[in-house]
Parts: C-alpha cells; structure tokens; sequence
C-alpha cells in the first residue's frame, strides 16, 4: 500500500519537475512547479511528517509560488520566450550534463544510510505521541538548535533589508 | 478498516452536500438580507418565499451558452475555475461539526478527517484557491481581468499572514493545533473569545479580505473593473467561481466558530461533552454547531451591505501597516502573559486563567479602540475650528 502511493506520488514528482524545466511558458512552468510541491508534500505524509506536508503546501505552494506567479504576470512574461539550450551543439552538451549527473547520483542510491541521521524505528512515533504533531518540530527547533535557527533567521532578515534597499535607491 | 471507509464515504456525501445545498441557499439569503437592509422585498416570486430561486439560478447557470474569449488561454481558462472551487470545498474537511454520533458498528466521530495538523490544512489548502483567481485573471487576457487578479494575489498573500498570526494565539493557548482537541479545551472552560478577543478580532477582519468579501472585495470591484478576475466567464464556470466563494464563507464562518467560539459545544452546560455519545447528542451540537456558523454568515451579509469599499491602498496599508504589526505585538504579549500564567502561576486552561486573560484583552482593546480611533469617530472627522 504505502509503497504503491510512493510509486504514485514519486512518478508524479518526477514528471511534473521534468515539464516544469521543458515548458516554454513561464505560466506553465510554475504550475507543474506547483505540482511538484504537492507531490512532494505527499512523500512527506508518506514519512509521517505531516506538518513538513502542511508547511510545504502553506508556504511554498501557497506564498511562494502565488509571488512568482504575481510577478510573472506583473512583468508580462507569461508568453513562450525562446529556449535556453541553443542548437544541436547544446542539447548534446545538455545530454552528456545531464548522464554525468545520473552517473554521479547512482553510488548515493546504494550508500548505506549514515547511523548519525538515523532513528531506531518508532521514536519519531512516540515522540509525536508525546509532544503532538507540532511540537515534534518545535522542541528541536526552539531548543536545541536554537543558534542555528536564529542565525538563518538572521540571514534571512538581511537579506530582505539587502533586497529593499537595491529596490528602493533613495529610502 | 471497512467500517472506517464506508463511514468516511457517507460523511464525505453528506458533508458536500450539506454545503452545496447550504451555500445555494446562502445566496439566496444575501439577496434577500440586502432587500431588507434596502427595504425592498427580494426575490420570492420562485416557490414560497422564494425558496426555489437558487434552483431556478442553477438551472439557467447550466443552461447559458458558454463563452470562450478567442485570445484565451484554453487550458489555463478551463482550469481556472476547478481550481477555485476545489480548495474551497476540501476545507471543510477538518472541521468537526458534532459530538460524536453511536451507531450499530461503533462510534463515529462527526468530522470528515480529524488530521494531526488541524486547522494548518485549512490554512494551507485555503491558500490555494488563489491559483484560481490569478490563473482565471491572466488566461483571460482581458485587462480588467489582469487586474483583478493581480489585486487578489497580493490582497490574498498580505492577509493570509494576518490570518496565520492571528491563530499562533490560539495555538498558544490550546498548545494543539487538533480541532477536535480545541473544542475539548473550549468545553472544559470558556470559549477562547474571551481569553482572545484581539485575535478573534484580527481573524475576523482577515477573514472577510482572505474570503473577497466587502469591504475588500477590490479583485472584482465592479466599479472600476467590471467584474474583475471573472470578466469572461460565463454561465456554469462563472457559477464555479460564485460557489467557491460562498464555500469559503461557509468554511470561514465554521472555523471562526471552531476556533473563538467553542464548536459545536452547548454554552453552560456539560450535558454535550461527557457521558455517552448518544444520538440526540448529536443532533443538538449539530444544531447548535449551525445556528454559530448561521450568525457568522449572516455577521458577513451584514457587513457586505453596510460598508462602502475600501481603497486600494487603504486596502495594503491596513493589512501591513494596521494589522501585521499589532497582530505581532499582540502574540508577544499573549505569550509573556501565558507564561506568566502558566509556569510562574502553574495554572491550567481553566476559567481563571480564562478571566485573566479576557482583562488583559480588554486592556488592550480599549487601547486599541483609543489609538484606531485618535479623536476621529466620538469626536466627528470634521476638524474642530479653532476658538
């Protein structure tokens, strides 16, 4: 059962993100990008993470996305543009990326997982059991990583001063 | 597992269908609310009252010939209006909406799917419906259409984070964000209105931009944009449109209920929350679940035909300058007073922990009243000539 939904969800993935690099409408391409969120949002559930699921839908299908398409739309660019791989030469240089990629990926999917980011099976179970859905995500978060969070919250507050100050030359 | 499948399925049925039927008959009462407030009659010439006319609506809805702008965009076109009108419908899947019903084969809890993450599915998935108006706005290539849907993008977006922020308080307080879970802690003590009273507030005012409703309703403000995102459309795809937004009421009004005013819970009295599940039990929550849901619906009529439309960037200016501020100050000093409470005080949710907070709101609501106010409604907008 669990593994057939995979099947579904990861096929789904995988087409969507394959259309959203190949449409030539910038419309169409942030669509299947959103298909892909979902699909992906499943894999989560998939792993009984369902808040990932919930915040993967919330913020990058629900802002994220709608702001990408706000400014295609605000900008004018939802007509087809030309492609990005020029001539026969570069769809072969495209190919042979693309294979070495492949290539390089094949080793990974038999490595063993490493032991450091695996849990004996059932904490994360009990662990929602115990603190609820939400929480599971919040004691780490608030917690233990603490410092860490707060510095890519940091990062993140840069770069939005970085991104109106460029916008806005005299303030 | 059979027995969890077939009883998903009835509630599923009935669920749709209570809210299809529900949302026809909602447009029928706005037009007769609005007659009243006008002091005209309304539509009743359709069956007694007019009680057939959203029938006799659907009828013709289906029965109009249907127009396809030559310069559209096909696909997008078409599926715009789907994806308006499906977020709006799966919403409403995690609202419980009675006690738990007894039956022959177990006991069946009256929500569609009582998920983990609660009411962040309902902000998640509500989110989307968006797409449909923005997609519906630029594959028409009409330009009041562009802009309609350029305005219920951003207008979406910049209040969806009121919204969002609005229920951190109650996630706050309950420390869950399962629905079922929220009316449980509701039922043991006061509604969460008292104890949040500026959040329900803000998830109010949030809630009437979020559902396109007057006075924000700009992406279809009809003065200035014909008809706004839904221009083109017609017959049974414009009637897909009108549907998800009365089923984003619906939704709307069912979580404010859920959220601030205790669900399907019967006030002062325990009769509903303990004891066996029993079937009239689940007919008097239901009821009583309704007649909530009922006042919020008819809360939104009343505003729709009492307030003129905001300005557009009136519009901007009150979400994130108004409320995204205030909705944050607001969090931090809910959170400081739930700590003090709770750890310094070792409280539980309780009434007095209710009561202390309800002070606290009230504080901060007539600061609130004062400060929006700033010598301009008790006083007069006129400027006071000088003596």
């Amino acid at each position: 059962m669990t593994l057939t939904v995979f099947w579904i969800f990861g096929v789904i993935a995988m087409g969507s993100g394959l259309l959203c690099i190949t449409r030539k409408n910038p419309i169409a391409s942030a669509l299947w990008l959103v298909v892909t969120l979902f699909a992906l949002a499943a894999l989560f559930v998939l792993l009984d993470a369902q808040f990932i699921a919930v915040l993967q839908v919330l913020v990058y299908a629900g802002a994220i996305m709608v702001l990408f398409l706000f400014v295609i739309m605000l900008l004018n660019l939802g007509r087809p543009g030309p492609t990005d791989i020029k001539g026969p030469l570069g769809l072969l240089g495209a190919t042979v990326l693309a294979g070495a990629l492949l290539l390089l990926l094949r080793p990974l999917g038999q490595a063993p997982l490493p032991a450091e980011i695996q849990l004996p099976p059932g904490t994360v179970a009990a662990l929602q059991q115990q603190r609820g859905m939400v929480g599971a995500v919040a004691t780490p978060l608030f917690d233990t990583y603490l410092v860490p969070f707060e510095i890519a919250s940091v990062l993140l507050l840069t770069a939005i001063v970085g991104a109106v100050v460029l916008a806005k030359r005299k303030l | 597992m059979t027995f969890f499948l077939v009883s998903s399925a009835i509630k599923v049925f009935v669920v749709f269908n209570l809210i299809m039927v529900g949302v026809a008959l909602l447009t029928l009462l706005e037009r007769r609310v609005c007659a009243w407030m006008q002091d005209r009659l309304g539509p009743n010439r359709v069956g007694p009252q007019g009680i057939l006319q959203p029938a006799a609506d659907g009828l013709k809805n289906f029965l109009k010939e249907e127009t396809s702008p030559a310069m559209a965009d096909k696909t997008l076109f078409t599926l715009a209006p789907i994806v308006s009108f499906v977020p709006a419908l799966l919403t409403f899947g995690v609202i419980p909406f009675a006690a738990p019903l007894p039956t022959r084969w177990g006991v069946v809890p009256m929500v569609v799917a009582d998920l983990p993450v609660g009411f962040l599915y309902i902000l998640a998935i509500s989110s989307l419906g968006v797409y449909g108006i923005v997609l519906a706005g630029w594959s028409s290539n009409n330009k009041y259409a562009l802009l309609g849907g350029l305005r219920a993008s951003a207008q979406m977006i910049s209040y969806e984070i009121a919204l969002g922020m609005s229920t951190v308080a109650v996630i706050l307080l309950a420390g869950n964000v399962t629905l079922s879970q929220v009316i449980a802690q509701q039922q043991q003590a006061l509604w969460f209105v008292i104890p949040l009273t500026v959040a329900f507030l803000i998830f109010f005012i949030s809630a009437l931009a979020e559902t396109n409703r007057l006075p924000f309703d700009l992406p279809e403000a009809e003065g200035e944009l014909i008809a706004g995102y839904h221009t083109e459309y017609s017959s049974m795809k414009f009637s897909m449109f009108y549907i998800a937004e009365y089923s984003n009421m619906v939704t709307a009004s069912a979580l404010m209920a859920t959220l601030f005013f205790g669900g399907w819970d019967i006030p002062f009295t325990s009769w509903d929350s303990t004891g066996d599940p029993s079937l009239v039990k689940t007919l008097a929550t239901l009821a009583v679940f309704g007649l909530k849901t009922f006042v919020f619906l008819f809360t939104y009529i009343w505003v729709r035909w009492t307030l003129p439309r905001f300005r557009y960037d009136q519009l901007m200016a009150l979400g994130w300058k108004v409320l995204l501020p205030l909705v944050l100050l607001y969090i931090t000093l809910l959170a400081v007073a739930i700590w003090f409470v709770r750890i310094r005080l070792g409280w539980d949710y309780g009434p007095g922990m209710a009561w202390v907070l309800g002070g606290l709101n009230l504080v901060l609501l007539i600061v609130l009243a004062w400060w929006l106010d700033r010598g301009r409604i008790v006083s007069g907008s006129v400027p006071q000539e000088a003596a």
